[in-house]
């Protein structure tokens, strides 16, 4: 007799994600025998809008595709767009991009561990990191007058300066965040109940990690040694050696679980920490743009003729920015490619066999950002028009593709 | 319509996304955590639309989301208030001009709050669900002068 097996659709709204995600689970008694995603609940059409506004209303653009990664993305399409029009950036302003990049994984890091937290069903906890996570806001406030959504990066630089009266501020708040590692090690790594319903949960072994080129701190859990700071090293990044953060370092072993997870995050919080230290100790001086006259800067793009690829190390993985540049007011081509895209599929051997209990955390344990993944471009190669299709136009072609392969 | 006396003053409140950048949700989480605390307040995040006396929605409202979002309104029991939290749900925002974006919200379904700012503080939320709270007054059978009372009290 076979065991029959239950259907149980999840989304795409509900509790634990702040965001619309759509999950179909096939569930027999207890265990999950398979996966579905049924992705787009967010889907904006952003690179659509982009390719209508100038290059400078872009990076507001951008910064809004997702607002915990606000810093990623604009840093990522600046760096293509400079690489397109090649447009050099002063050494000042890479080291504060830098600076507050490394802030922005600090926040988003410990958001994320709250929430694991909450998955888990420890509120204290949630509220515990919470807490800790609003010192790391205000100074973000503080440098880029905003909490989030920072406004902070400008094709050829930054708009703000980090000055001496900042300095004090910004040392408080290192100096907060290493206290805080006891805190957080206890609470997180320590603590024996939150090891029990992590450890063994949610695996993905170094070979899947490679196959779904899982990127950022999901791949680094199982084991690949996979950083973009690390392997291509950019902007103010390649004056230091940072090497990717492997759960081998803290507890002697690799083995892809959320637990794995949890202590890469912790430790780059720390290792953020230290990021900033150096930029700030080797702070060089300077202007922090190559051109403030934002008309003039226009100017410069509409003539600019080419392509640039920018890649950023986001807190949840590779960022990649690709723009295409015609001598035009806006881009011909605009694409993103944010790290969830990439680590979406991890889901499907993770959630594999697990119990529905554990759905929660395992859906949260990779951090997913529904807000940066939801997206749709379509390119037709061969005439390379670019088209956006209707639902009924996509059906239409995916029934025949169906035909074609059934032939 | 009275309000029951059950609803009494505690406002539950339930967060609907409709495609935002985050922006606006990750704020709806930190009031709920120790530097804002609104659950002093006795505001409350439900998990479902059929617990809640409030409706906080996000975001500008793409076709994926529109039915779902009817569909929760009206599975919001009467009565109710509906605040939109963020710019790009009060008027579209930056994604004004996007194939797939069919709001703003009130195109949709009746809101009575806005709370503009991209992204909002959490501070604004606050204040904003102080306005709805004051509508339920009104429906609670408070007259118009005791309200504009109440306003100048908050207001000061
Ligand atoms: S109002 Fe701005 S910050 Fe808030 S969800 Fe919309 S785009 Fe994001």
């Amino acid at each position: 007799m076979s065991i029959s097996t239950y259907k149980i659709p999840i989304g795409p709204i509900h509790p634990s994600l702040a965001e619309p995600m759509t999950f179909n689970f096939e569930i027999s008694g207890e265990k999950i025998q398979s996966v579905d995603l049924a992705p787009g609940d967010n889907h904006r059409g952003i690179e659509f809008m982009g390719r209508n506004r100038n290059i400078v209303q872009i990076i507001y653009l951008a910064e809004r595709i997702c607002g915990i990664c606000s810093a990623s993305h604009p840093f990522a399409f600046c760096r293509a767009v400079e690489n397109a029009a090649g447009i050099e950036v002063p050494p000042r302003a890479e080291y504060i991009r830098v600076i507050i990049a490394e802030l922005e994984r600090i926040h988003s890091h410990i958001l994320w561990a709250g929430i694991a937290a909450e998955e888990l069903g420890f509120n204290s906890v949630l509220y515990l990191s919470w807490k800790v996570r609003e010192e790391v806001l205000d100074l973000l406030e503080i440098l880029t007058g905003n909490r989030i959504n920072y406004g902070m990066y400008m094709i050829g630089g930054v708009r703000r300066d980090i000055s001496e009266e900042h300095m004090p501020r910004i040392m408080k708040t290192l100096q907060y965040y290493k206290d805080a590692y006891q805190t957080l090690e206890d609470v997180f790594l320590k603590d024996p109940s939150i090891a029990l319903r992590t450890k063994n949960v949610g695996i993905m072994t170094y070979e899947d990690a490679l196959h779904l080129t899982s990127v950022g701190p999901t791949a680094r859990a199982s084991g690949v040694k996979k950083d973009v700071r690390q392997d291509q090293p950019y902007s103010a990044y390649a004056d230091m050696d940072i090497k990717a953060i492997t759960p081998d370092i803290y507890s002697g072993e690799v083995n892809g679980d959320v637990y794995d997870r949890i202590i890469v995050r912790i430790l780059e919080v720390f290792q953020s920490v230290q990021i900033i230290e150096y930029c700030l100790d080797n702070l060089p001086e300077g202007e922090i743009l190559s051109e403030p006259k934002i008309v003039k800067l226009l100017g410069t793009l509409k003539k600019a003729k080419g392509e640039g690829v920018g890649r950023h190390e986001a807190p949840r993985g590779e960022v990649i920015h690709y723009i295409k540049l015609n001598e035009s007011e806006n881009p011909e081509v605009w694409k993103a490619r944010a790290p969830t895209y990439n680590n979406l599929m991890s889901w499907l051997p993770m959630l594999q066999r697990q119990e529905i209990a554990d759905i929660p955390i395992v859906i949260a344990s990779i951090d997913p950002c529904i807000g940066c993944m939801d997206r749709v471009t379509l390119v037709d190669s061969n005439t390379s028009k670019k088209q956006v299709l209707t639902r009924e136009e996509l059906m239409k072609l995916s029934i025949a593709k169906t035909r074609r392969i059934l032939k | 319509m009275k309000l029951d006396k059950y609803l009494d003053r505690s406002l539950w409140v339930f967060h609907l996304n409709t495609g935002s950048c985050n922006g606006c949700d990750i704020e709806i989480v930190a009031l709920l955590t120790p530097r804002y605390d609104v659950e002093r307040f006795g505001i409350k995040l439900v998990g479902s639309p059929k617990h809640a006396d409030v409706l906080l929605v996000t975001g500008p409202v793409n076709r994926k989301m529109l039915p779902r979002l009817k569909l929760v309104y009206e599975q919001t029991p009467d009565p109710k208030a509906v605040i939109v939290v963020g710019t790009c749900g009060s008027s579209g925002g930056v994604f004004y001009d996007s194939y797939n974006i069919v709001g703003p919200v009130d195109k949709h379904i009746p809101v009575d709050v806005y709370v503009p700012g991209c992204p909002i503080r959490p501070e604004a939320i606050i204040n904003g669900v102080l306005k709805a709270w004051l509508k339920l007054e009104r429906l609670r059978g408070f007259s118009g002068v005791e309200i504009e009372k109440k306003i100048e009290e908050v207001n000061a």
